[in-house]
């Protein structure tokens, strides 16, 4: 800034390059050099699809409900669906005789298409009934397929270790 | 009261100067003013308890904070309702609450509408220095046919108690054991089963009596709410009607001082909706081809109407209006009528059920609109047949057409008369054997699906609003309450694709008959037809839909019934 309030334009300096400089021929040895000390070292390119890649437990997959004993945890508050940003999720709560907690999902939906992985389903949840899954691969090839049901969504506690524990550590 | 002085008092609440009358008690005073005190047991309707003691306040001059709700003004008194010392009193009240609540709002129908919810964001610390077990109360309790009890959420206001005593006129709930173990009961072998009972649910101030038929259909901020009138009978309760999905899952009473309080009936509440969500609602026009009633257009089955109309003698056409129908409707049903097929047999059905009444709310008469259908006309002593004649004209083949407003005539009109006639036009909202025995069937956008008015028995011109959206209807652009659901909600969202059926109000359809008949009526909207309406009916002089607003108007010289004046 100078006092008069006017900016400077920026001054495009100049270097005074040598001629040896000039010709390229340092900086060709340089990349020359690194690519080949990089042919020596192990390859750590992964072969995906064929090559799977698990992510560590703090990573924000797409949401799934808990399955523990049999039963989802969840009890349809719809609290998960109200929070999230994106309205992804649908929740039809209905009673049940049988079980102790008094109501559960009939329907348990999130749109695949809206969800924006933001975590704020899982961190909602009073009942931690739904957590961020390490599964990153979703496909589908009509709008309807996007809409995971129950089916879709349910992981038992066990296959969800990993994250619960992780839950747990940063609470 | 002789004098002035002695009646008012000066009181100072939050440093404001109040000047109110002497009989009041502090939360009265404070509330007439906009000062609000927070309160569980203490109900405007009811009698005072005094038992949950949050509405605690300060009062210079008194050793201790005083409960504010039984405590009458007095002269010169000093209120405090925002000191620390009354916060201080609040926050342990609501410590004490809260060490047996379970804390189960996420499976609480309550959630979202609760007092004690509320207040423990609002006045409470939120923490508890309570580690011992919570008492163990049942859960999932029913105390009759609509209500749930669930009684670890109770707080032991006895509003519920009071409400049945005291509204209801029958005391059929009452608290039983002492301490942690109290329980709220009815007699054994007894229900609470009056007909105002799930006023209790609407009066709890938590979850603790919660609706059977509403129970976990849906969290309360999924839903929109619409001020409208109940349909049930001529009482014309004022009610929020809740949707989501384009479905009616619940009705509430909405206070009106001057029609029912803050009550309405477990029969309007539960029994009103179930017509709108039908499977049997007619869905598309329906026209008489042989022998089956086969779905058409709109302009087909308007057409088929106008020119079937016109192909008979006035003296041949009898038209019925409907108690159901809107003012608005039934004005432009009988105009249409006389105008342009100048037929002068005209009348009604009514629905009275005779017995099936009381002193609180419900009237024997079952329709919300009699009285309208009367000051319009409908049923005028000059109308050369009314119902009886009418019958009587289609028995003896001299009347050849009915037109008729009321979708089910089925109580008065037996199948083999309706068979008689060569010519059967019907607005109605379901299939049942009126319609089936019908030439031409317009779909009828019922109560919850369009704008209008209903005059109650005592002539209170009330407005109807739209809660749920027909085919044509946008709920955006028509100025329908919106839950979020319904702002958010795309064309590929399961939970925004609710139903919407092509069903029309009868003002619309029957202005398309006027002028496919060669009369010009133009109405592009039901307030249009309101304000012809008020222009040429006497007793509604003056009415604007904007003066009617969401309280209503009187006609006018209708005299208020001492029912009213007596609450
Ligand atoms: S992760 Fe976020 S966007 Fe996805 S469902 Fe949960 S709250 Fe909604
Ligand atoms: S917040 Fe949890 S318990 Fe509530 S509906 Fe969502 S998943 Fe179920
Ligand atoms: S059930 Fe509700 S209204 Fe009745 S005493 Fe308990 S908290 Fe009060
Ligand atoms: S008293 Fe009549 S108007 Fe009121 S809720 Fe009951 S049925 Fe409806």
């Amino acid at each position: 800034m100078t006092t008069n309030g006017q900016q400077k334009r920026p001054q495009i300096r100049k270097k005074d390059l040598s001629l040896w400089q000039l010709s390229y021929i340092p900086e060709i040895i340089k990349g020359m050099f690194l690519t080949f000390k990089q042919i020596l070292r192990p390859k750590f390119t992964r072969q995906y699809p064929e090559e799977h890649w698990t992510p560590p437990s703090s990573y924000r997959g797409r949401p799934v409900l808990v399955e523990e004993d049999g039963v989802e945890r969840c009890v349809a508050c719809g609290l998960c669906a109200r929070v999230c940003p994106a309205l992804a999720i649908e929740v039809q709560a209905s009673e049940t005789e049988e079980l102790a907690k008094e109501r559960y999902p009939e329907r348990f939906e999130i749109n695949m298409l809206r969800c924006i992985f933001c975590g704020f389903c899982e961190e909602a949840c009073p009942e931690e009934a739904i957590v961020m899954s390490n599964e990153y691969e979703l496909v589908f090839s009509n709008q309807e397929d996007a809409i995971f049901g129950k089916e879709k969504l349910l992981m038992t506690t066990e296959q969800l270790k990993e994250r619960l524990e992780f839950l747990k550590e940063s609470r | 009261m002789n004098s002035k002085t002695e009646s008012k008092v000066n009181i100072t609440i939050d440093s404001m100067q109040l000047n109110v009358d002497s009989k009041m008690t502090i939360i009265q005073a404070a509330r007439a003013n906009g000062i609000s005190v927070p309160h569980f047991c203490w109900h405007p309707e009811l009698s005072v308890a005094g038992n949950c003691r949050i509405c605690l306040v300060e009062v210079e001059k008194l050793p201790k904070l005083v409960i504010a709700c039984a405590t009458q003004v007095s002269e010169g008194m000093v209120v405090h309702t925002r000191s620390p010392k009354v916060i201080n009193g609040r926050e342990a009240v609501m410590e004490f609450l809260l060490i047996n609540h379970p804390l189960d709002c996420p499976i609480c129908d309550e959630a979202g509408e609760c007092k004690l919810q509320d207040y423990a964001y609002k006045h409470s610390v939120g923490f508890s220095r309570f580690d011992e077990d919570k008492v163990h109360k049942p859960k999932r309790h029913a105390l009759g046919p609509n209500v749930m009890l669930d009684m670890e959420r109770c707080i032991m206001c006895s509003r519920c108690v009071r409400f049945c005593e005291e509204i209801a006129g029958e005391p059929q709930l009452t608290f039983a054991n002492r301490g942690d173990h109290v329980i709220l009961t009815t007699a054994p072998g007894e229900e609470l089963d009056n007909p105002y009972a799930m006023n209790t649910i609407d009066i709890c101030p938590v979850g603790a009596l919660t609706s059977r038929d509403f129970r976990f259909k849906a969290r309360v901020w999924e839903m929109s709410a619409t001020e409208t009138i109940c349909p049930g009978c001529s009482r014309g309760c004022n009610m929020h009607s809740w949707a989501r999905n384009n479905e009616i899952l619940r009705n509430t009473p909405r206070q009106n001082p001057e029609v029912n309080s803050y009550w309405m009936c477990d029969h309007g509440r539960l029994s009103t909706f179930g017509e709108v969500n039908s499977p049997e609602r007619i869905v598309t026009p329906l026209i008489r081809k042989g022998e089956d009633l086969v779905e058409v257009g709109w302009d087909e089955a308007i057409a088929a109407a106008a020119s079937g109309l016109k192909s008979f003698r006035r003296s041949e056409i009898a038209a019925l209006g409907s108690p159901f129908a809107t003012n608005e409707e039934n004005y432009l049903f009988r105009k249409f009528v006389q105008e342009v097929l100048g037929a002068k047999s005209m009348d009604y059905i009514s629905r009275v059920r005779e017995g099936d009444e009381d002193d609180i709310l419900v009237r024997a008469d079952k329709t919300p609109n009699s009285r309208g259908a009367d000051e319009l006309g409908i049923r005028a002593e000059e109308n050369e047949r009314r119902l009886q004649g009418i019958m009587e004209g289609i028995r003896q083949g001299t009347i050849k057409v009915l037109y008729s407003l009321d979708g089910d005539l089925g109580s008065v009109f037996e199948t083999e008369l309706l068979d008689k006639l060569e010519l059967l036009v019907i607005h109605s909202p379901v299939r049942n054997g009126t319609t089936a025995a019908a030439d031409i069937v317009f779909p009828l956008a019922t109560y919850a699906e369009k704008n209008g008015t209903f005059t109650t028995f005592d002539g209170r011109v009330q407005r109807i609003r739209p809660s749920v959206a027909v085919l044509e209807a946008d709920r955006a652009l028509d100025g329908f309450s919106m839950s979020r659901l319904d702002k958010f909600g795309t064309q590929f969202d399961r939970w925004a694709k609710g139903q919407r059926r092509d069903a029309r109000p009868a003002w619309k359809v029957i202005t398309a008959l006027a002028n496919l008949m060669g009369k010009k009526y133009r109405y592009p909207t039901v307030e249009d037809v309101f304000n012809q309406m008020v222009q040429s009916t006497p007793s509604f002089k003056g009415m604007t839909y904007a003066k009617i607003g969401s309280k209503g108007l009187r006609l006018e010289g209708s005299v208020v019934p001492a029912t009213v004046e007596a609450r």
